[in-house]
């Protein structure tokens, strides 16, 4: 039986399935009951400095079984109010990790303090939310803005800090190599794609907020492209996250370069029971293939001769 | 994923609620909701009060400011519908006490119905705070339910909440099952009165929704989410939580009282 528990950004892994933010993770209940269907560890709901009801609804939009487009508007509790899910899911056994997002440098690195208060065992920065100065522009749209809001971060916690990287723009790896820069523990590659739906009878967007971003099956191809690249210049851990339905999708983040994954969208399709599957079937794959430990697949396809650099 | 139906019909059913009716053919069963949207407006949960046959029906009680844009809505006039979710009522048993609070109702009559087009006995306990706002009483006579009315103000029927009637009616006649829907405090009273005869209850719930499609957790009801485990809860699934009767979470995800 292949080895399938990982150790990413300093964290001890027992499977590399990690619930992504933004599925299940408004309240501890939720985190513990997906802990307890197998995640490998659960990542928090992006959570700011005040309470935030986000969009109105409509806030999702689904294609079949291979899309799904979110224009949630980052609604959560606030950081004064969610430690009280955090302690629910961490009693369960839950490895946690908290996610924040803010407008400024500043204001993540105060949020960054207040979470890792919380037990919390890592990170994770929501680049893609709204520049507080860019009129809508994500936060983690440049390198440089991106070098400064995880130096900020870093320069406060002890704690691994994992940055998410935007897939809307022309240079993921740019933006991983920044994160390096500012002293990341790990990357993780992709957050949603900009997308938008348009009611051809109503002739507005389907999305009260308009544009959203797109997740599932659909953006698999575009996530391992982002991890390819950014294998490719960064030494920093890559958690890969993008359309992840499959053992099969899973173990291509990982030829591709990355050492844990995200989960997010097949629980919408599928349940948390997801989880039990994907570690049965990676298992079984990795067996298959030959591999005695899920960590000795990591970049294998960059190996390979006469494939030109990305 | 979403039709554009236009409504078909329009009824005021009482002051604060009124139903609409709109082409809808996918396959419904009662204890299902929609989630309706009003285009520039709002999108949410309502559960279908007419669940058979091509044209559905959702019977909306103004609270929010949505909802009472619905309340305005005439017909001709499009809305957005997705759906059906959730689960159902299940209809099998054959002595059915239906205990409904205000709107509660529109939840509970398509239940009836098929409860009573299937040979069962239905009584319905039906309540609300004022007789004007008694909600589908000709309906559930009609389907050939018996029906005991009570009033908060003893307009009509007897006088005080629903939940005495019930009382009395669990005392005096022995029922398969309860089906519930209303104020969340008075369900919880209903399970009180039913579980220690050994009556089973089934509740209705409602939380905010935003996907619900079981991914966003604002409808979280402690280990449970209402869009996929329910509506339909069974009381021994709720009796448990610290959160039933007492606590809802707001549009932040805020644990806030009910």
């Amino acid at each position: 039986m292949a080895e399938l528990a990982v150790r990413c950004a300093g964290l001890e892994l027992r499977n590399p399935f990690l619930l992504a933010s933004g599925i299940w993770g408004e309240s501890g209940e939720s985190l513990a009951g997906a802990w307890k269907a197998g995640a490998g560890g659960v990542i928090t709901k992006s959570i700011g400095s005040l309470p935030r009801a986000g969009y109105p609804n409509p806030t999702v939009e689904t294609y079949e079984r291979w899309g799904l487009l979110n224009a949630m508007g980052l609604p959560n509790p606030g950081i004064d109010e969610y430690p009280r899910e955090i302690e629910i899911a961490r009693r369960s056994g839950a490895t946690v990790i908290g996610s924040v997002f803010g407008g400024s440098p500043e204001e993540f690195a105060h949020l960054a303090v207040r979470m890792a208060a919380t037990g919390v065992v890592a990170l994770e920065l929501n680049l893609s939310c709204p520049h507080a100065e860019g009129y809508g522009t994500e936060i983690g749209g440049t390198p440089e803005d991106v070098e400064k809001v995880v130096r900020a971060v870093t320069q406060k916690v002890a704690l691994p800090v994992i940055a998410k990287i935007t897939p809307n723009t022309a240079d993921a790896a740019a933006l991983a190599l920044a994160a390096q820069r500012g002293g990341a523990a790990a990357v993780s590659a992709i957050n949603t794609l900009r997308a938008i739906a348009i009611d051809v009878h109503l002739q507005r967007p389907v999305l009260a907020h308009g544009l959203g971003g797109l997740s599932g099956p659909a953006i698999k191809p575009v996530g391992l492209a982002c991890v390819w690249q950014i294998f490719e210049k960064v030494k920093i851990p890559i958690i890969g996250v993008g359309g992840i339905a499959s053992a099969q999708d899973a173990l291509e983040y990982v030829m591709a370069g990355a050492r844990a994954l995200e989960v997010g969208t097949q629980v919408t399709f599928d349940g948390v029971a997801v989880f039990g599957r994907l570690v049965r079937e990676l298992s079984a794959l990795l067996d298959e293939l030959g591999f005695a430990r899920l960590e000795d697949a990591v970049g294998v396809a960059h190996r390979a001769s006469s494939v030109p650099p990305g | 994923m979403r039709a554009v139906v236009p409504v078909t019909e329009r009824v005021d059913e009482t002051p604060s609620t009124v139903t609409l009716r709109f082409p809808y053919s996918a396959a419904a069963d009662p204890g299902q909701f929609v989630m309706v949207w009003l285009p520039g407006d709002d999108e949410l949960p309502v559960s279908l009060s007419y669940t058979d046959g091509p044209s559905k029906g959702v019977t909306i009680k103004a609270m929010g400011a949505t909802s009472r844009h619905a309340l305005s809505i005439r017909t001709g006039a499009r809305v957005g519908i997705r759906g059906p979710y959730g689960n159902r009522f299940d209809l099998s048993p054959r002595k059915v006490l239906v205990v409904s609070g205000g709107s509660g109702a529109a939840v509970l009559a398509p239940a009836a119905e098929r409860a009573c087009g299937s040979g069962s006995s239905v009584t319905v306990a039906l309540g609300a705070t004022r007789a004007p706002e008694l909600l589908f009483k000709e309906r559930f006579r009609a389907m050939g339910a018996r029906v005991e009315v009570a009033t908060d103000d003893g307009s009509e029927g007897v006088k005080g909440f629903v939940t005495a009637l019930a009382e009395r009616l669990l005392a005096s006649e022995r029922f398969d099952v309860v089906w519930t829907c209303g104020p969340e405090v008075m369900m919880k009273k209903v399970i009180a009165a039913a579980s220690p005869r050994s009556v089973p209850v089934f509740c209705s719930m409602e939380r905010h929704m935003k996907c619900a499609l079981g991914m966003c957790d604002a409808c979280a009801l402690g280990p449970y989410h209402v869009c996929v485990d329910g509506p339909v809860f069974p009381a021994a699934k709720l009796e448990g939580l610290s959160d039933f009767g007492a606590f809802h979470r707001d549009s932040s995800g805020r644990r806030v009282p009910l």
